[in-house]
């Protein structure tokens, strides 16, 4: 039942996406920006742990989670330190995803060839 | 009724023929079965970690850690952009999309240097992503100590 939910959940969050490049011609990189913007701001005012508590890795698995783990950090942060926790939350709480991810980016550069298109 | 029904089958065989990409349900249907799998595979990986009695944080990092792994894999082998044309948004919206967005230019780019080609090009989609994301938060956090502080 939870790896359904979790299949629903992040099928319908792309179909959202694929909805969006379809009828908008928006780039995916604006898909992405856009995707970390609403998905953070939706956790700021609280809905989208609504998302999460019945989607599990459904709702942060995709680029949404990202914003909601951005809007968690920051909330967190600011409730145990005040002001200043507005400025090293959201970088605190992704830390992890992004060092990962720059790191693999540039293994796989070098050990990968560039692909003829 | 009729023919507006056969005007519109044959607008929509036009407009198929016209856009290599295929109509917009299966796109969908695609997006949304692949985006599926990718989460659930997610939700997977995730309950293993857990009855490893790792914390919820460490669990989720390590989620990330091997979904970004595997999509920088595909990335290299050249499958996941393969993958890309048929599930589109439901290989590009997920963390695995994402990772695709920082490994392929790094790869593709690494031959004009590693400082302005692999390194200023890996954040071309990252970058922005990151920019107004931090962004967000912050106006987040700030709203978040006003109101509910």
């Amino acid at each position: 039942m939870e790896y359904l939910k979790a299949f629903i959940t992040g099928g319908i969050i792309c179909i959202i996406g694929q909805i969006l490049i379809d009828k908008t011609k928006l780039t995916s990189a604006r898909i992405l920006v856009l995707f970390v913007v609403a998905g953070c701001i939706l956790g700021g005012l609280g809905i989208y742990e609504y998302i999460y508590n019945f989607g599990g890795s459904g709702a942060t698995v995709p680029l949404t989670g990202f914003g909601y783990l951005l809007s968690k950090g920051v909330i967190e942060e600011v409730d145990k330190i005040g002001f200043l926790g507005a400025f090293t939350g959201g970088l605190k709480a992704s830390a992890g995803g992004i060092s990962i991810a720059v790191l693999f980016s540039l293994l796989a550069a070098i050990i990968f060839k560039p692909k003829e298109k | 009724m009729d023919t507006s029904e056969s005007k519109k089958k044959e607008y929509q065989k036009s407009v198929k023929n016209l856009s290599p990409n295929s109509p917009i349900i299966k796109n969908c249907i695609w997006a949304f079965f692949s985006g599926g799998a990718i989460c659930t595979f997610g939700q997977i990986l995730n309950n293993y970690f857990k009855s490893l009695s790792f914390g919820e944080d460490n669990t989720a990092l390590l989620v990330n850690i091997v979904l970004i792994g595997m999509s920088a894999v595909l990335t290299g082998f050249g499958l996941y952009s393969k993958m890309g044309k048929h599930c589109g948004a439901g290989t590009i919206v997920p963390i695995t999309g994402f990772a695709n967005s920082m490994v392929s230019p790094s790869i593709e780019f690494k031959t004009q240097g590693f400082i302005l080609g692999l390194g200023a090009k890996m954040f071309t989609v990252a970058g922005p992503v990151i920019v107004y994301g931090i962004t967000t938060s912050i106006i987040v956090g700030i709203a978040h100590y006003f109101l509910a502080g």
